[in-house]
């Protein structure tokens, strides 16, 4: 992550404008305040890409801190940086998959999500085999003693990481953006949770945290990324990163891992020799809502 | 004296002439505003404490009432430059004395925009992120950067312009044409501004294709001439009964006339746009079912509205057309109130419910405004009124109580 050098006093025109212009609202939130070192330099700290190395360093160790003390057992945040030559591709197989929703809950406790308020990351839809792929009767509450149902068949949904991703260009602020790997992600300590995302992703991908995300400390995966499965907060966006936390250092996403029947596929959509583009070049390949050139690296097919 | 002891004066002369003075029907609206006000400090802390949970907006459905507020006040802010064009345009006089009140408005249209914006946010102690140099603006991919950009300048160019105009009658001066006239110029591009790029935020959005259309921005525009003017309408005529304000009946007359051809055009264009979608028939019609009718057997909570909506534009619009209609104070009174209460739904309610439901994966969501929803909107509309009451009360004390006429060149 190139980051613009600090200035040799490394003091900024730009901190001196943010603490002046917030000198009030500090010195409110100093009184009776004891962490209030830490709220201020949350409340006046700078976009993920702005940060220089150190001070990259310094924020982990600030998040390690606070996750730690709250959590009450050691927590970790990195800050794994893209893999050169890599863009990674997720394929799903529609004739395997049998709605269990194992992928949904498995991403809950390797992402963090919180259980109270529930949120999940993947939707599994329902909809009828006369039908076809068809948004319009789709049923993503369904509710059967077993699956697959009779007459039904199943489509998992989840963030696409769109080459072309309109989420990322109607965010005012920049919270959102796509990585070198074609990751898209939220730096949500930057969001100011005006939802504009959530109203252009075109696959309902995006989660907003309405009301306090929370989490049995015993639960918690104390393994996390800065811009993946940390603990989320209140009044933010968050969503599916192709669980950069594994998939960065060689690991398969959790989903594909769980998984029960193999019907979820993923890898690097540059190396020729790859699963993912054994899938796209041989079998029937189909993308979702085409027509909105959003360009997914998300492939359904038919295996069978 | 010095300007700044100039300036001084006229802040504390302002504040006297905005409080005292008034009658006693004048006091209880001021207290009725803060009435409002105060409970709503009570339900946005609620909200700020437990967060836009205790809205009954969702994932599905993630705006709602805060931001159909926001996107029917834009509207009014915009409608000011009706009135500004043939003023200043036409050099039309009758009309030239009522600007000042729709830059005011505008005004405090505006800071309710703000407002609405800022209770709407997840994040709202990060809003200065958005500020240029310190924070990330998105520029220029984002039309909500834009919008923000847009709304301020717009906040700023109305806001001088009419406290330059108030200062001057207050010191008795002449004002200087030089500085009003090309700023009240620039008002009108900027005023078609606001609310196209409004209309952009939705209109860019393939992924909801009720809002994908080419004649969102045109629509807007025409619904705005048709609301901002209506509430003017009645204000005038209570000034005129409880002031020295004075307008002539042919001014009013004028704007119910250019009113009367906005509804026209907005009428068509919402026709237009029904056609292409109960004609063409595609998949996309499920929206205007939604909202019409209600989808998979259950009736939608906002059916009733949008009828009534539809309902009061045509015979608002015939009311406005027909001459002698448009004239009788009585039918013309009904007909503004109409057109505000049907443009009021179009802009708050059925542009952007519809717009989200069913959502991007086919589910429907019935969203209703939460209890917090509705007092904090209030309480929204409330600082607006005051801000536009006391701007009211003092102008009119400057221009038509002391017998100053100099602003009106
Ligand atoms: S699927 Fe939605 S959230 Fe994911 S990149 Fe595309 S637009 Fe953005
Ligand atoms: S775990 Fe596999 S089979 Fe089960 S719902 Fe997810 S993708 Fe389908």
């Amino acid at each position: 992550m190139p980051a613009p050098e600090p200035p040799a006093n490394g003091y900024t025109r730009r901190d001196s404008v943010v603490l002046g212009f917030f000198a009030l609202a500090a010195a409110a939130m100093s009184t009776g305040c004891a962490t209030d070192k830490l709220a201020l330099d949350e409340f006046v700290q700078k976009h993920f890409k702005d940060l220089s190395g150190d001070e990259l360093k310094d924020r982990l160790a600030q998040m390690e801190k606070r996750y730690s003390e709250e959590y009450g057992k050691s927590v970790k945040v990195s800050a794994t940086p893209p893999l050169p030559g890599v863009l990674f591709g997720y394929a799903l197989d529609l004739s395997r998959c049998i709605g269990c929703r194992r992928c949904v809950y498995g991403c809950v406790e390797e992402n963090n999500l919180s259980r109270d308020p529930q949120t999940h990351w993947i939707t599994v839809l329902e909809m009828d085999k006369e039908t076809g792929v068809d948004l319009r009767h789709a049923d993503a509450y369904y509710d059967h003693e077993t699956v697959p149902h009779p007459g039904k068949f199943y489509m998992p949904v989840a963030c696409q990481h769109c080459e072309n991703p309109p989420c990322v260009k109607v965010c005012p602020v920049q919270a959102t953006w796509k990585e070198p790997d074609g990751i898209v992600v939220i730096d949500d300590d930057w969001g100011i949770g005006c939802r504009r995302c959530l109203a252009a992703c075109p696959y309902g991908a995006r989660r907003f945290n309405w009301g306090k995300p929370s989490i049995p400390p015993d639960e918690l995966n104390p393994n996390t990324e800065y811009l993946g499965n940390r603990p989320r907060q209140r009044g933010v966006v968050e969503k599916c990163s192709f669980c950069l936390q594994r998939t960065r250092k060689g690991l398969y996403p959790k989903c594909v891992e769980v998984c029960p029947v193999g019907a979820r596929k993923f890898g690097n959509l540059l190396d020729p020799d790859s699963e993912i583009r054994y899938i796209i070049e041989n079998k029937r390949v189909f993308i979702l809502k085409d027509e909105l050139n959003t360009q997914p690296k998300f492939f359904y097919y038919y295996g069978l | 004296m010095s300007f700044v002891r100039k300036a001084g004066n006229f802040v504390t002369g302002t504040a006297r002439m905005a409080f005292l003075g008034g009658n006693r029907v004048y006091y209880a609206w001021l207290l009725l505003l803060a009435v409002c006000i105060t409970q709503a400090l009570f339900a946005y802390a609620h909200q700020f404490e437990r967060g836009l949970i205790s809205t009954n907006m969702r994932d599905s459905v993630s705006w709602g009432f805060y931001i159909g507020n926001f996107t029917f006040l834009v509207g009014v802010a915009a409608a000011a430059v009706l009135l500004v064009i043939p003023a200043y345009v036409y050099n039309w006089k009758p009309i030239k004395e009522v600007v000042l009140f729709g830059e005011m408005l505008a005004v405090a249209a505006i800071v309710m925009c703000l407002l609405f914006v800022l209770v709407d946010m997840g994040r709202p102690d990060r809003f200065w992120h958005l500020i240029p140099g310190i924070g990330h603006m998105h520029l220029p991919s984002s039309i909500m950067a834009w919008d923000s950009v847009v709304l301020n300048i717009y906040l700023v160019i109305n806001l001088s312009v009419a406290s330059y105009l108030v200062y001057c009658a207050y010191y008795r001066i002449q004002y200087d044409r030089r500085i009003v006239v090309p700023l009240v110029i620039l008002s009108i591009p900027m005023a078609i501004s606001i609310h196209t790029v409004t209309a952009f935020l939705y209109n860019g959005m393939a992924s909801r294709p009720y809002w994908n259309s080419a004649i969102l921005a045109p629509r807007f525009i025409f619904s705005a001439f048709c609301s901002g003017p209506a509430l003017l309408l009645i204000l005038f005529q209570i000034l005129r009964k409880v002031s020295a304000f004075e307008i002539k009946d042919e001014a009013i007359h004028k704007i119910a006339e250019l009113m009367a051809y906005a509804m026209g055009f907005n009428l068509f264009l919402f026709g237009a746009e029904i056609f292409k979608e109960y004609y063409s028939n595609t998949h996309h019609l499920v929206y205007y079912q939604y909202l019409f009718r209600g989808l998979h057997g259950t009736a939608s909570p906002i059916a009733l509205y949008a009828w009534t909506s539809i309902a009061f534009s045509i015979i608002s619009f015939f009311l406005f057309l027909i001459p002698k209609t448009r004239r009788m104070p009585l039918t013309m009174n009904i007909g503004a109130v109409m057109i505000y209460l049907s443009v009021y739904i179009e802009k708050g309610i059925a542009l952007i419910i519809p717009g989200f439901t069913p959502d991007t994966l086919g589910q429907v969501y019935q969203y209703v405004p939460s209890a917090i929803e509705l007092r904090v909107a209030a309480g929204v509309f409330g600082v607006g009124f005051l801000l536009f009451t006391l701007m009211v009360k003092v102008s009119v004390s400057i221009l038509f109580e002391r017998g100053n006429q100099t602003v009106h060149a």
